[in-house]
């Protein structure tokens, strides 16, 4: 088990800014994320757009700034999880927290910061009737090991690049494969697309446009057996599949954060604003994920939430002491 | 001040007239949180999330920019209606008048 004073929930900008301001406090912080990488929406989302509210930046692009907000967190050596997806928050003796995440790991911290953004970025699911019930009995909406469908028959579902270009993957392996897309034409990259087309052609695969998913069929064993499908315009049929593949994007979802029993409003977690604390002590909220009177989701509001959230956890984590209050003009930064 | 009229039916059907101000550089997805609809708006107006969906049903609007289909084309259940409220600005309504149905699907 790993051991922190901070345990950071969200590697976005503002998690990222919290190091710093935990450092200044001596405390060391171990930062989390769902994705593989920092930057949280910033580089996930938009890396290459200008922002133009970052004080003493009148233009930066989201890239940049974050690759500057590792440069300026470095010297606090922060230990970082990334593609550790948060599910479990319990509390411990003295006051601690033990974060676990879904692969297992295991993180001891003194307080705990959730600066989760707009949530954690989930698949987005198509809604049909029993779903749920298949989910990990032949759907599936990320492809880790594309040679897991080595000769069976999957139908993918979706539109854009990533549909695309699984399609192409797979048709080398799939015993049989089908692209269902609910429009008549494709708007990720045209290349792709149109070996899309020429496999089809070819009758390597099963293109169906302008087609929807319409129910899904189970075997006595509970397994996946077939997918019924509709093309526009005439009766709907089914269609035989071991594997069904909905690929329509991620959408932000607040996740497991919803279940830590924490105070929300409209899914943001509540905090009080003298250190950003939420209706449980020892756990505080900063970015775009808390509410309070007045709250803008600005990452600049998030900078300043970070700062007096560090004395709060620092108070928290040293029974109640208040840390010294010292300008990095007079003392410099050193590291931990 | 300039309005539009704008016609919103929620989830349930009932269907409300609703007048909002031009002139503010307000998206329709600002427009009708501030009318109190339960739009999560989750991005903040990015066309990323796609929690503001609309189904546009009368009114002449201004065309979806490369951003927004690309963020509708991802969607399982797209409409030929579908549009981000976040991406239309009130003034880009010409005729000053709307009516569009609001997604009753729980989330996107």
């Amino acid at each position: 088990m790993l051991e922190t004073d901070v345990c950071i929930i969200g590697a976005g900008p503002v998690g990222l800014f919290a190091v710093f301001e935990l450092g200044l406090l001596r405390l060391k912080a171990y930062v989390m994320d769902t994705l593989p990488v920092v930057g949280g929406q910033l580089a996930e989302i938009y890396p290459k757009k200008p922002i133009y509210d970052i004080p003493g930046y009148p233009s930066i692009l989201a890239g940049d700034l974050i690759d500057r907000l590792m440069e300026q967190i470095a010297p606090f050596q922060p230990g970082f999880g990334l593609g550790q997806k948060v599910v479990g928050l319990e509390a411990v003796e003295g006051g601690r927290w033990k974060v676990q995440s879904e692969n297992g790991e295991v993180v001891l911290a003194g307080a705990v910061v959730i600066a989760g953004g707009l949530g954690c970025f989930e698949p987005r699911k198509p809604d049909l009737p029993g779903l749920a019930a298949l989910e990990g009995r032949g759907v599936t909406y990320m492809i880790r090991d594309p040679e897991v469908f080595r000769g069976r028959r999957v139908v993918l579902a979706g539109g854009g690049d990533s549909a695309l270009d699984w399609t192409l993957q797979l048709a080398e392996i799939a015993g049989d494969l089908t692209l269902v897309h609910r429009n008549s034409s494709f708007r990720g990259a045209p290349e792709s697309a149109a070996r899309v087309q020429a496999l089809a052609d070819a009758g390597r695969l099963r293109l169906l446009t302008s087609t929807a998913l319409v129910s899904l069929e189970a075997n006595a064993a509970g397994n996946l057996s077939s997918v019924t499908v509709q093309t526009q315009g005439q009766p709907a049929w089914s269609l035989e599949a071991d594997d069904l593949i909905p690929l329509y994007g991620l959408t932000p979802q607040l996740g497991p954060i919803a279940d830590w029993g924490l105070a929300l409003d409209a899914s943001a977690i509540q905090v009080q604003t003298d250190n950003f604390q939420t209706s449980v002590p020892g756990i505080f909220a900063i970015g775009d994920i808390n509410t309070y009177p007045g709250k803008l989701k600005l990452i600049l509001s998030g900078f300043h939430e970070a700062a007096l959230m560090a004395h709060g956890a620092y108070r928290h984590i040293h029974g109640g002491a208040k840390p010294s209050f010292k300008y990095t003009t007079v003392t410099g930064v050193s590291g931990l | 001040m300039q309005e539009v009229q704008i016609t919103v039916i929620d989830a349930s059907g009932t269907a409300q007239e609703l007048a909002f101000p031009t002139g503010m550089g307000l998206s329709l997805m600002e427009a009708l949180k501030s009318a109190g609809y339960p739009v999560e708006a989750v991005c903040g107006g990015m066309a990323l999330c796609a929690t503001c969906r609309v189904e546009w049903q009368e009114g002449t609007v201004s065309e979806p920019t490369d951003a927004e289909l690309d963020m509708l084309d991802t969607l399982p259940d797209q409409q030929p209606t579908s549009r981000l409220g976040c991406q239309i600005r009130l003034e880009s309504l010409t005729d000053g008048q709307a009516i569009l149905r609001l997604n009753p699907s729980k989330k996107d």
